[in-house]
């Protein structure tokens, strides 16, 4: 018999602070942590905002050995999922060990680790690269690292699908403790945008916002770019239930497609069989949706695509769905973004209360949704989707539930 | 730089870019008829700026529709202050 799947802790670490409770302070009051950028040159780039995690310290979480062995995206996804973990009061046993899994999601891996390597060897002739450039390099370093923690020994490995790579993650990691696979898992996802080399590719993209992200607005212009570290605790209701643990929610669909359409440009087709994909996943029709967290990088393309997609899924219900892109305050995190969202998602569902899409200004015709203008919203809705469409036309849609 | 010479350049860029033979870039060739699609046209930038050792803010690339288009922007940033024609054939 499949498990219902519910979630019992949750971690974040983004630009919105260094925990939950800071995180979800910053969502329910529309505040955006979007601000000029401090870890890099800002005279080297064309964009001069980001949404950085602020004051991060890693020596507050870390001891030195372990900084030099993580790069500061798999630092992201450590803290978050000990915040999750501890969250979720786990009382780990050698069985438990053994029937959890880990699954992570990153997009870039240790970019800043890289450049640093490459820095030296192109241009201060530096002929040897730091021996430990692979170990932190790699986009499997967060969930090792868990598992390496926590003595999860179950199946642990890292999805990479550029902006869907944690909702994949979650996906999967859901099917599997709904399944019997595994009897619990962290899931989520961690990014580490800030280096130079990877800021200058995305500006060559000429898709990065000059101002601020505000999605769906007619006169948005573009994404920006944030870190982050997200992580969830699933198990079996049953077991939540029997332990007695807080429960944010429920789990209960997804869905992914591919669009097979363009690399970069997306698609509403795929991006609606992702949505439909979810709903029929779990059980659930299009009428019962009360609120979406939007994809909404707040890209030219994307916003509307996005609203297409959604208005081809949903039809007349549109007009009592309520749509937000909490891009607008914790940036663009890549492959932490589905989970980010995700948190953000069940917190949204736990409080009744719709987070807002930050710095709208203006309704755009291509995007006429009800997009909760800069200030949440009470809500009582029962269902939720959050939604990740990534470079490469693969979709991954996630379906919760109120419990 | 004449105006001629620039819009040669212009033509060997994109061609090259898109794998095409010259004499189908034309001077009056939208991107549309190119077959070239937004990556592409962020790629032509790219090459173009190379080039010309240029910087084509992301507001105006966002303008380009056309081999004219590009060619008129080349022109009005490597002399802001005269503007595209008049740049050109000075």
């Amino acid at each position: 018999m499949p498990s219902r799947v519910v979630v019992t802790g949750l971690g974040v670490v983004s630009a919105l602070g260094h925990n939950r409770s800071d995180f979800w302070k910053a969502l329910s009051e529309g505040r955006s942590g979007i601000a000029p950028l401090t870890s890099v040159d800002r005279a080297l780039l064309r964009f001069q905002n980001g949404a950085e995690v602020r004051d991060y310290d890693p020596v507050r979480y870390f001891d030195e050995k372990e900084i030099g062995l993580l790069d500061r995206f798999a630092q992201y996804g450590v803290v978050a999922a000990r915040e999750a973990i501890a969250d979720a009061a786990v009382q780990w046993t050698d069985a438990l060990r053994e029937r959890s899994a880990i699954v992570t999601g990153s997009c870039a891996g240790g970019q800043s680790t890289e450049d640093d390597g490459f820095v030296n060897l192109y241009q201060k002739n530096i002929p040897r690269v730091n021996p430990l450039t692979i170990p932190r390099g790699m986009e499997n370093a967060a969930a090792s690292r868990i598992s390496l923690e926590t003595g999860i020994v179950g199946p642990t490995y890292t999805v990479s699908t550029a902006c869907s790579s944690s909702n994949h993650a979650i996906g999967q990691a859901f099917w599997m403790v709904r399944s019997g696979a595994a009897r619990m898992a962290i899931a989520g996802g961690s990014e580490a945008v800030f280096s130079l080399g990877f800021l200058k590719a995305w500006e060559a993209m000429r898709i990065v916002s000059p101002d601020t992200c505000r999605p769906f607005s007619r006169d948005r212009r573009g994404l920006i770019l944030g870190d982050a570290g997200a992580m969830l605790v699933l198990e079996p209701w049953d077991d939540a239930r029997a332990r007695g643990s807080k429960i944010y929610g429920e789990i209960v669909g997804f869905g992914m497609s591919s669009d097979a359409f363009h690399i970069t440009q997306p698609s509403p087709e795929g991006a609606a069989r992702a949505m439909r994909a979810a709903l029929v996943d779990g059980g659930i029709s299009p009428a019962e949706i009360g609120y979406i967290n939007a994809h909404g990088t707040a890209t030219q393309a994307n916003d509307a695509t996005e609203t297409s997609a959604i208005r081809a899924v949903f039809g007349k219900h549109v007009e009592r769905l309520a749509v937000s892109s909490t891009k607008s305050m914790h940036g663009h995190t890549l492959g932490a973004a589905g989970a980010i969202e995700a948190v953000a998602t069940l917190l949204a569902l736990h409080h009744g209360l719709m987070p807002p899409t930050a710095n709208y200004n203006e309704p755009d015709p291509a995007c006429d949704l009800d997009v909760i203008p800069n200030q949440a919203r009470s809500s009582q809705a029962e269902f939720a989707l959050s939604n990740s469409f990534a470079f490469g036309g693969l979709n991954a849609v996630l379906a919760f539930k109120k419990l | 730089m004449s105006h001629e010479e620039l819009t040669e350049r212009v033509r060997r860029i994109i061609a090259s870019a898109q794998h095409l033979t010259e004499d189908k870039v034309t001077a009056d060739s939208t991107f549309a008829e190119l077959g070239i699609d937004s990556l592409d046209g962020i790629n032509i930038l790219f090459a173009v700026e190379s080039e010309f050792n240029i910087n084509i803010p992301d507001d105006a690339a966002q303008t380009i529709r056309s081999v004219r288009d590009v060619v008129n922007g080349i022109a009005k940033l490597l002399d802001p202050e005269l503007g595209g024609q008049a740049a050109v054939r000075a």
